[in-house]
């Protein structure tokens, strides 16, 4: 089976909301309420046994919000294929593969702490990075890259990181290393680059 | 023609005897005997242990023995990025080292919170322990780090800590 193969069938079966091939990679959006099926489906018929990694996009501004994502990749037919999902900020619940897959354990548990999307079904959904008990979803586009004052007694504490006018960047130019090297840059500069 | 005898020589007493203060010879004896407690949390982790292998050979300076147990260190080499979840655990392990007790801030990271400016990096490791010396780079050069180590020891070669012991002492007393 090939990945062209793969991605029809996922269309005979499932309300597929959108196809895209780009470059030899193929990603097929599916409404929520058919992740888990089409998981199931992905497994268990068309033999993707390995799931990659899972990941999640904040389009901060549009609605629905957030979108999940999972890569899978079938060992024996040595082919990837993308599913995509779409989550909306008032029902922020995604149901869990971890039955499916047990690797996506951690994953979910990442895209839960970073997030703050919650997994349906995860048996251990705890913050993985941060500290259990911070108040915030770092990873979200509403949240400021220098951080948020935070305090657990005994457990962990943070402050506002001193940006100095900009974010820490390196410049992707081929100029000499001090040029390039990780300092503040304003948006402007930025742009410039 | 007279000749005169060093001050401190007296040829009434047999064998070698050298006069000093009680200062300048623990003084001595600490600076010459650091056992690090390696706090290696990212890529300046490396160039310590670059500093303690053959080429570079820490232990020229007698601070070879990197053993992960707090109990036996007396300064602490605080190499790479400390994150705000590991923090605490840093600080936990400063306080079981016994006293007395040095911090070596290790690369612009430990230093500063170098260039992770993040919700996630603690923005120098001063916020949290008192730090001797700062070394910088990024990540510093295994002769950056002994040069921070032999900075050190010009620092505790110059600590009064026990005429202070004392004046504190006579203070109690009087």
């Amino acid at each position: 089976m090939n990945l062209d193969e793969a991605a029809s069938k996922f269309q005979e079966q499932f309300h597929v909301v959108q196809r895209t091939d780009f470059r030899d990679e193929t990603c097929v959006e599916l409404p929520i309420e058919q992740l888990e099926a089409a998981c199931q489906f992905a497994k268990e018929q068309l033999g993707f046994d390995f799931l990659t990694d899972i990941s999640s996009v904040d389009n901060f501004g549009d609605e629905p919000r957030f979108e999940v994502v999972y890569e899978l990749y079938s060992l024996n037919s040595n082919i990837h294929l993308r599913l995509k999902a779409r989550v909306s900020e008032d029902h922020l619940e995604v149901p869990s593969v971890v039955h499916l897959w047990p690797t996506a354990n951690w994953h979910e548990r990442e895209v839960y702490d970073m997030m703050g999307i919650r997994f349906s079904g995860h048996p251990d959904l705890r913050r993985i990075l941060m500290w259990e008990g911070y108040p915030y979803y770092p990873l979200r586009k509403d949240f400021p890259l220098e951080g948020k004052p935070s305090e657990m007694p005994d457990v962990a504490f943070s402050e506002k990181a001193p940006l100095a006018g900009g974010p820490f960047v390196t410049l992707p130019s081929p100029g000499h290393i001090k040029d390039r090297e990780p300092r503040a840059r304003s948006a402007e500069e930025l742009e410039d680059a | 023609m007279a000749t005169t005898a060093p001050a401190v020589y007296d040829s009434k007493v047999e064998g070698n005897i050298i006069f000093s203060r009680l200062d300048a010879c623990i003084n001595w004896m600490r600076k010459n005997s650091l056992w690090p407690m390696p706090m290696g949390l990212a890529c300046c982790a490396i160039e310590m242990m670059a500093a303690a292998c053959a080429r570079f050979d820490i232990a020229r300076f007698g601070a070879e023995v990197m053993r992960f147990s707090p109990r036996q260190s007396d300064v602490m080499i605080v190499a790479g990025t400390v994150t705000y979840k590991m923090a605490l655990a840093v600080k936990r392990i400063y306080d079981q080292m016994p006293e007395p007790k040095w911090v070596i801030a290790m690369g612009a990271c430990a230093s500063s919170g170098g260039m992770y400016r993040s919700y996630a990096v603690l923005q120098g490791i001063d916020r949290l322990l008192p730090v001797d010396v700062y070394v910088s780079g990024c990540p510093p050069r295994p002769e950056a780090l002994l040069e921070g180590l032999m900075k050190l020891q010009r620092k505790i070669d110059l600590e009064k800590s026990f005429s202070d012991q004392k004046k504190e002492r006579q203070g109690v007393l009087s």
